[in-house]
């Protein structure tokens, strides 16, 4: 169960009753820390690349071309999978479909720790998924799963990741997969 | 008639041109009038860029709504109706909001109380829109008088709540509002409340901005929730109740959903520090063992009981909460410092505004906490009467 991130063993925690709050503009976070986005972004590079099952969640925001940023920035989730050696599930539905849904092919925000638990993921990336699903999902994966979540947000990030990164469009994202090409060079994957 | 034009990337539908709200509270050159606050609200919806507003009538926040349809016909408001009671008020102030319009409504008393489901229904669906509660009371015998017994009915609803002491702090405060409440970490509704009639009614000096200037709309494609459309409604989960799935996702979702709404009102602080210029105000003596510890126009009388027990030789302070839900607890401590006697006055019977501050600083700080002076039924709340109150505390026997 639960054993990472500021609210450790808490059930249903909220990181902004630990104090944590999301990162100000031009840093992010890892666990309590405000860090530089440059060293979030090698750290997470670093946990995708050495944790069983690394998994990219995209949500609605970067599955459906509803504009030309969207188009950019799913183009270069793909190539940050290819980079992480990370599988993608997508979220692109937020209705309830317990216990109908099939964790093979989707992870729901109102029971993510089903997806996790059932493909034994031990780090994933949050992105494109709108906040409000995003918290309540990383509140519900860090209560019930041994998982490192990672939000790579287009707005102000989220505290209840174990990494966030916040303002993230298609040019930091292209920063981040540079970073993640050195990380993966470094550690010889 | 409405006179709405096409939005520009400068100017809103009444041609005024759209400024930040830095501009609006900070920069924009103001000059003085003398109004009400029912007027004073006029004036900030009218720089508000409001899309859409919903109204009913009830003492003291009537002229406020009414004003608010003013600007409907002055063509300053896109959409105005009057609703069937406050339950539907609030229910179409909702439906307004989550369709992604800026949304505001007032009311007062009772209204807010049959009005209530609905304010825990608005922070949960986190739609961002503004009550003005313009504080009455409640109970039988029937009463139109500025008791603000409703506030403590509305703490635990998820809402923001800001409390305002005067129309120049109403003013400000409701622009801020909108841009607080609407900011996409935050997203949940926020309750500007006054005093009735102390506030509404009352007829003083306010420093406006022109009014050839608005905030920016209101833009519900940043929101944290998928737009509606006929495909999705609002929230998804309005259409598919957790409850009906299984008690399972019901508990995970709420619990955490419920945490998060919470998460999102704290996350409000570093807005609202900003734009209120802190979460509390403090006025008097820095170095005083007695503090009051005040929102609304309780603020104004503890003001008064300072000056008095200054001329007395007594030092004391008042620290105003401009924030009850975020409640300004670290600023509240550090303002504390020092203090041997703390004093809560109210205008209202329960005293949960003393209620609230003993939660939040029991086992933090080393002060006594007297709650009190307060008075209901919408008595005035007289520098004598606190004063008297202090002296039996702080010197007992001794008289005032």
């Amino acid at each position: 169960m639960a054993n990472q991130g500021p609210a450790y063993y808490s059930p249903y925690p909220a990181a902004t009753y630990e104090g944590v709050i999301t990162p100000p503009e031009g840093k992010a976070l890892l666990l309590e820390d405000v860090v530089d986005e440059e060293t979030a972004m090698r750290e997470v590079a670093r946990v995708m690349l050495t944790s069983e099952n690394a998994t990219i969640f995209p949500g609605p925001q970067v599955l459906y071309g509803w504009n030309e940023e969207a188009k950019k920035k799913a183009t270069l989730i793909k190539e940050m999978s290819e980079v992480l050696n990370a599988k993608m599930i997508p979220m692109y539905d937020y209705r309830p479909k317990y216990p109908k849904i099939d964790a093979e092919v989707e992870i729901n925000p109102n029971h993510p720790n089903l997806t996790i638990w059932h493909n034994n993921i031990k780090a994933a990336i949050f992105i494109g998924v709108h906040c409000h699903y995003a918290n309540v999902a990383l509140k519900i994966v860090r209560a019930e799963t041994d998982c490192y979540t990672i939000a790579i947000c287009g707005l102000s990030g989220h505290e209840d990741a174990m990494a966030t990164l916040r303002d993230q469009h298609s040019h930091e994202l292209e920063k981040f997969i540079k970073i993640a090409k050195e990380v993966k060079a470094e550690l010889g994957k | 008639m409405s006179k709405i034009t096409d939005m520009t990337k400068t100017h809103n539908w009444s041609g005024q041109k759209l400024v930040s709200i830095d501009h609006m509270l900070f920069e924009a050159p103001r000059t003085k009038h003398f109004m009400t606050g029912s007027e004073v609200l006029k004036e900030a919806v009218k720089r508000a860029t409001v899309d859409a507003s919903v109204s009913y009538p009830i003492t003291p926040q009537s002229e406020a709504a009414h004003l608010i349809g003013e600007l409907w016909a002055e063509g300053y408001v896109g959409v105005y109706f009057r609703g069937e009671n406050e339950f539907g008020v609030m229910s179409e102030v909702a439906g307004c909001s989550m369709a992604g319009a800026r949304t505001i409504t007032t009311t007062s008393g009772p209204g807010t109380l049959r009005a209530m489901e609905n304010f825990a229904q608005w922070s949960g669906t986190r739609a961002p829109m503004q009550l003005v509660l313009m504080a009455r009371g409640i109970n039988s015998p029937l009463t139109i008088q500025p008791d603000n017994l409703e506030v403590q009915y509305l703490l635990e609803t998820g809402c923001m709540i800001w409390y305002a002491e005067n129309v120049q702090e109403l003013f400000d405060m409701s622009l801020a509002a909108f841009t607080v409440a609407e900011q996409p970490d935050v997203h949940v509704p926020i309750i500007t409340a006054v005093d009735g009639f102390f506030v509404s009614h009352t007829r003083e000096a306010v420093e406006l901005p022109d009014d050839d200037i608005a905030l920016q709309p209101y833009d519900p494609y940043a929101a944290p929730l998928p737009p509606i459309d006929s495909e999705m409604p609002p929230g998804r989960f309005l259409r598919d109740p957790f409850v009906m799935k299984s008690n399972y996702i019901s508990y995970a979702t709420h619990a955490s959903w419920q945490w998060e709404i919470r998460s999102a009102v704290e996350r409000s602080k570093r807005y609202a520090r900003h734009l209120l210029n802190g979460l509390v105000h403090i006025t008097g003596n820095e170095d005083a063992e007695i503090a009051f510890v005040t929102c609304g126009t309780a603020s104004n009388q503890a003001k008064e009981g300072q000056r008095e027990l200054e001329k007395l030789g007594i030092k004391s302070k008042v620290i105003k909460l401009r924030t009850i839900r975020p409640f300004p607890e670290e600023e509240l401590i550090e303002a504390l410092e020092g203090v041997k006697y703390v004093f809560v006055p109210e205008f209202n019977v329960v005293g949960w505004l003393a209620n609230e501050v003993k939660a939040k600083l029991y086992g933090k700080v080393d002060v006594n906490i007297h709650a009190g002076p307060r008075v209901a039924g919408g008595m005035s709340l007289p520098a004598e009467a606190i004063i008297q109150e202090v002296m039996e505390v702080v010197n007992p026997g001794k008289g005032a």
